[in-house]
């Protein structure tokens, strides 16, 4: 170990602070450009914000057209992350537990589904639920996106399940507990931190995905990540609210990477590290 | 681990098993539906056989997308598979700098895809962001928006900006796993740097980069978002993905035939990779 750590040093600093400064430097300048006016973006070319101004941060939390993004991608994301979420629990135990009739062949399917290009399932999302009524809702999105979110919820609190050993639930069983009563008083407990997960990276893929939710939106459930992309074709100019905007989709990821931060791996590989 | 078998574990599956065939068969059958008819507007079909998937097979325009497409994957692959490990090796190994590692190095995972776009379409751009900029005050010419090369180097630069963390944080997970009585022992036996790496550390890591290469590969396989915010696909077609030509194609033309043709093709690939994927990953599991 010692012999490692040694080895380690200074050259294992320095590359981490160069890697780290690569990723940074890119925000940095995205948070340099939204705390500018655009006179100041377009006439000179400075490092950090000479007149540091939250004029761009006031025009979108003023602006319904802009704010209501930001509220229209919160409630679906939430809504994908509480229906995934929901209808994953049990089947994840199912594949933890049981075997049984094309188990392996339906836990394969689900993992197509992770995979599946969105790009395929664009056109047909839109025919689907513009026939059924409810392009354009909040809902069509939250849906849409169970797509790939309920097999990778599946897929990591199966990897959370099966580390909680059998002998558990056969104890409850013994001592009278029926299965919904076992499920939510004890086993829920015990895998907390597996819920915890799921949920962060449901939330964060359906709050990062684009192709989905702007086919499927129009006005009112249109999602912050649409209402960008339109700013930048039809005014192209207004370089400091975009870059406020893109400011403030960082934020939620920002807000809770903390207490995931070991787990990241783990969700990542969809439960399998 | 034997489990025991209880069918009844089908009544648990069912909520997922109804949603995901909502989401996913239902739509699947229209683009089959598609793939085998032809339509003169209204709402009329005529049935098609298998022209469309001799008419996408035999595409030039496909065939580009699909080059570009195993270009770019395999490019992304070379790099980012080799860095990622490199910065996993230097990663510190606990402690609130490891934790702050992490933090900043999952940052650019969680932003939207088309953010990332944004940010590097500005960070390139030679009148305002800070990288044209500086190429250009180096003498350096450098216009992603006309040159072909330069928007490659852009969306590739962008990809490795974008995931690298991904590979590293797997890694770097494979790494921990590893216990101190190794290294020790590879002092004891003087064993170089590179010799710990090589039959210590990268055996340990095998398992974490199939995964690692799998994710990659999939995930550049389907992009979209990015480069289509950066370059929309060009300058011409430079840029164009398979998914980019493949929403070009469905929505912007409306080919619909052609289009759920091709869907069906990608879906297929995409399916044999899955399988791939799943033996790895379930592979694993049985070795643990």
């Amino acid at each position: 170990m010692a012999a490692v750590a040694e080895s380690k040093g200074r050259g294992a600093a320095l590359v981490m602070v160069l890697y780290l400064l690569f990723l940074m430097l890119p925000i940095y300048w995205l948070l340099n450009m939204s705390l500018k006016t655009n006179a100041e973006i377009l006439g000179t070319f400075s490092l950090w914000p000479k007149n540091p101004t939250l004029a761009n941060y006031r025009t979108i939390l003023t602006d319904p057209s802009w704010y209501m993004g930001y509220v229209n991608s919160l409630i679906y994301v939430v809504m994908n992350t509480v229906i995934s979420i929901t209808v994953a629990l049990p089947a994840a135990y199912a594949f933890s537990r049981y075997r049984f009739m094309g188990d392996k062949h339906l836990f394969f399917w689900l993992l197509t589904n992770r995979m599946a290009p969105a790009a395929v399932f664009a056109l047909p999302f839109f025919q689907l639920y513009s026939s059924i009524g409810l392009f354009d809702t909040h809902i069509a999105v939250a849906l849409a996106h169970c797509l790939f979110n309920v097999p990778l919820a599946v897929w990591i609190l199966e990897g959370f399940m099966s580390g909680v050993p059998r002998e558990i639930d056969e104890t409850a069983y013994i001592d009278g507990y029926s299965f919904p009563r076992f499920f939510v008083k004890i086993f829920m407990p015990l895998i907390a931190s597996g819920i915890g997960v799921a949920a962060f990276f449901c939330f964060m893929f359906s709050w990062v995905e684009l192709l989905l939710s702007r086919t499927l939106t129009s006005v009112n459930a249109k999602p912050i990540a649409a209402t960008m992309t339109r700013t930048v074709s039809a005014s192209g100019l207004d370089w400091g609210v975009l870059a406020a905007a893109g400011m403030l989709t960082i934020i939620p990821g920002a807000l809770v990477i903390w207490f995931v931060r070991n787990y990241i791996a783990k969700g990542f590989a969809l439960g399998r590290v | 681990m034997d489990k025991p078998v209880n069918n009844r574990a089908w009544l648990l599956v069912l909520p997922v098993l109804l949603l995901v065939a909502f989401s996913a068969i239902l739509p699947l059958m229209t683009v089959v539906n598609y793939s085998v008819q032809d339509t003169f507007g209204g709402n009329q079909f005529f049935w098609a056989g298998l022209d469309w998937f001799e008419e996408v097979i035999h595409s030039d325009r496909i065939r580009a997308a699909l080059g570009r497409q195993i270009l770019f994957s395999a490019i992304i692959l070379a790099i980012e598979i080799p860095l990622g490990i490199f910065v996993a090796l230097n990663m510190p190994k606990k402690g609130i700098w490891a934790s702050f590692c992490l933090v900043l190095m999952a940052l650019p995972l969680l932003i939207p895809w088309n953010v990332v776009g944004t940010i590097w379409q500005v960070f390139g751009r030679v009148d305002i962001g800070l990288l044209g900029f500086t190429l250009r005050k180096l003498g350096i010419s450098y216009n992603y928006v006309n040159d072909a090369i330069d928007a490659w180097i852009t969306v590739v630069v962008m990809d490795v900006w974008h995931w690298t963390s991904l590979v590293a944080l797997l890694c770097y997970a494979g790494l921990q796993s590893i216990p101190d009585a190794y290294y020790q022992a590879a002092r004891i036996d003087q064993a170089s740097r590179w010799k710990v790496f090589r039959y210590i550390e990268l055996p340990k890591m095998q398992g974490v980069l199939l995964i690692a290469v799998l994710l990659r590969f999939m995930d550049s396989f389907m992009i979209y978002t990015e480069p289509f915010v950066v370059t929309g696909g060009g300058p011409g077609n430079a840029t164009t993905f398979l998914s980019i030509d493949l929403v070009k194609m469905a929505v912007g033309q409306f080919d619909l035939g052609p289009a759920a043709a091709f869907s069906l093709i990608y879906f297929l690939v995409i399916l044999l990779i899955s399988f791939v994927f799943y033996t790895v990953m379930t592979r694993e599991k049985e070795d643990s």
